[in-house]
């Protein structure tokens, strides 16, 4: 199978920050998902990859082709990403997932197509957001906002999604929901995923790749199963977990445990 | 029958098909037709806010009267004071009023702040700087009147070349940094004149604060029609931006993200803002308030697209500045005010009572 997306040696960062020689695939396909701890590199790494961060050597091929060589505009059309949080204002739902037209406009286009019309519909249909077309996005609920921001890089019919914690701010209900419509996509469109993600058992639920990054570097990747081991776990994020399979799903699950249960747990321990 | 079955149920999906693209278009234009809707509003308050300056004044004109003069004589005294005394006026107040407001919706695409305005950046000082120092040092009494819309605009410029050089770095502009640049340069200006002033004769002081005031009289013709031109031009040239603009409002990295080069975007539409401020004030003056009010009364009414925001407020610009010297012309006549005062306490006044109104109704709201 082809990859989507290969990055090769990578290097890049701020001066007083670095990310040092990333290597990773993400297969055509794939729902992957980047993990770590606060100031691990992970926002630095996407801001490489969505070209906002100049790289200082390496490369990230896309479907075989070199970014570097893509126009802001055809990366556009090929990437499509979802920030963390969606400040729209005031603007109409449909208006704002228009904006995903952007990309395949020239200068001179002052008017949406009715083909634009039409796509825009399809992906705000797809997302369930249809039925907020014409309200404002800041009259959305934080959920709501984050599916019209998936419905809105959809119109811009991207090989690739990034996506950057989409979930961090919201209820279970929520998180739940954006990830499940992600799954569909990524399962009916063969859309390739690819995500920060902060919460380890959803990263775990949802996702057929895992990066570990720690200290700007790939601490681990592959499977979740492979990934969130315990001892990786405590190993990159210096806290105590236990980890089991989930019984339904049976993919592992990371639990935590608080400083007064292990204590008692190690009190348990010397005294026998 | 299944056969029979299917063909129905092809024949609704496709019924279902056409009704759904039908309602496609009926709604697409149903945003357009809107936007239609208010241009055409803004041009028919355009021409009878025209049509109000012309007749109103010393000497008071029937509306209709003012066709009928224009058209016939040449000869009399109407004829003179509508063409040689009242249209300059109009046509400078067309042109400075659509240039302000549109410079300034464009620093507010720019900046996303809706409280910058031209004058913010320093566009005024730079220019009543240039134009106090030509008045201190005499200058204008060597050259001729020229001299004056001259140094204004030479004035502005070499400020708004300050402020872009000290807030770029690696061929980037900051756009957080040019903000407080532009305050803090404009200050500098402003207290620079000041010094000019206190340490100059009071006839020139009279001269200074006349010209800080700004007034759409302005005796030269060819400068009102290069005003009047170089503002139409620059609209037509505001809407190759309008893509650039409307992303701008998700913010600079999202722009990114949408294709947009929001580096040069961002050069481009300031030098643009830039030129439209400076030309409007090195000829009439300093007019404050305009490219701040219009924008924002112009965005609570027809939205936050800049395909649409771009015009409206040209024109309303245009609509309020007319509007404004029939005031201040008409008010204390026979004397006159300047019509900066007008435009700051009527345009204040008008934006104080929409925001109470505003913020009243979405505190209904969210009750």
């Amino acid at each position: 199978m082809s990859n989507i997306l290969t990055i090769q040696n990578l290097n890049c960062g701020y001066p007083k920050f670095q990310l040092s020689d990333i290597n990773f695939d993400i297969p055509k396909g794939s729902f992957a998902g980047i993990i770590g701890p606060n100031g691990s590199g992970k926002t630095t790494l996407f801001r490489a990859i969505t070209g906002i961060l100049p790289l200082k050597s390496g490369q990230i091929i896309l479907s075989g082709k070199n970014l570097q060589s893509f126009s802001l505009r055809e990366r556009a059309q090929n990437i499509a990403i979802v920030s963390q949080f969606i400040e729209a204002g005031d603007m109409s739902v449909e208006d704002y997932v228009l904006m995903g037209r952007i990309p395949y406009h020239s200068r001179f286009n002052f008017f949406e197509t009715d083909e634009d019309f039409e796509i825009a519909r399809k992906y705000m249909e797809m997302t369930d957001t249809w039925r907020f077309k014409d309200q404002l996005m800041s009259e959305l609920s934080g959920g709501e906002q984050q599916l019209a921001g998936i419905a809105r890089a959809l119109a811009q019919q991207p090989q690739l999604l990034l996506l950057d914690e989409p979930t961090s701010h919201l209820d279970i209900t929520h998180q739940v929901h954006i990830l499940n419509v992600l799954q569909q996509l990524n399962q009916e469109m063969g859309l390739s995923v690819l995500m920060v993600i902060h919460d380890l058992n959803l990263a775990s639920e949802y996702c057929d790749r895992l990066i570990l990054v720690n200290q700007g570097k790939i601490h681990t990747q592959g499977i979740p199963e492979e990934v969130l081991t315990f001892q990786n776990i405590e190993d990159v994020y210096k806290t105590v977990v236990v980890t089991q399979n989930n019984p339904l799903s049976g993919k592992p699950a990371v639990f935590l445990a608080s400083r007064k249960v292990l204590k008692e747990i190690q009190e348990r321990l010397s005294k026998s | 029958m299944a056969q029979d079955g299917d063909e129905c149920l092809r024949m609704t999906n496709f019924g279902m098909f056409l009704i759904k693209k039908h309602t496609r278009v009926i709604e697409m234009q149903k945003k357009y037709l809107q936007w239609v809707l208010y241009l055409a509003g803004l041009l028919v308050l355009l021409v009878a806010s025209v049509i109000l300056s012309l007749s109103v004044g010393e000497m008071n004109l029937g509306f209709m009267d003012v066709f009928s003069i224009l058209s016939k004589g040449h000869e009399s005294m109407e004829y003179t004071i509508v063409s040689q005394i009242r249209l300059p006026r109009v046509l400078l107040g067309i042109a400075v009023g659509g240039a302000l407001s549109l410079s300034g919706i464009l620093l507010q695409g720019v900046y996303r702040n809706p409280l910058v305005e031209p004058y913010t950046l320093g566009i005024s000082g730079g220019a009543s700087l240039g134009v106090a120092f030509v008045i201190v040092f005499g200058l204008h009494q060597l050259v001729g009147s020229f001299m004056l819309p001259a140094a204004g605009f030479a004035g502005s410029f070499l400020i708004i070349f300050l402020v872009y050089t000290i807030s770029t770095r690696n061929g980037r502009v900051n756009i957080q940094t040019m903000l407080l640049t532009g305050v803090m340069v404009s200050f500098i200006a402003s207290s620079s004149m000041m010094l000019l002033m206190a340490t100059t004769s009071s006839e020139n002081l009279h001269g200074i604060v006349f010209w800080i005031m700004g007034s759409l009289d302005e005796p030269d013709m060819s400068l009102i029609y290069i005003t009047l031109a170089l503002s139409i031009c620059s609209l037509f040239a505001s809407y190759l931006f309008v893509q650039p603009l409307n992303a701008l409002r998700l913010g600079e990295e999202k722009a990114k993200h949408l294709g947009i080069n929001t580096d040069t975007a961002i050069k481009l539409l300031f030098l643009l803002a830039s030129l439209l401020a400076g030309v409007s004030v090195a000829v009439a003056g300093v007019i404050g308030f305009v490219g701040l009010i219009i924008p924002h009364l112009m965005r609570l009414l027809v939205g936050s697209d800049y395909r649409i925001l771009l015009v409206t407020s040209f024109l309303s610009g245009s609509i309020f500045l007319v509007i404004s010297d029939v005031i201040a012309r008409t008010i204390i006549s026979p004397n006159e005010l300047p019509i900066g005062v007008i435009t700051g306490i009527a345009g204040g006044i008008a934006f104080l009572l929409m925001m109470s109104r505003t913020s009243i109704r979405s505190l209904n709201k969210s009750r």
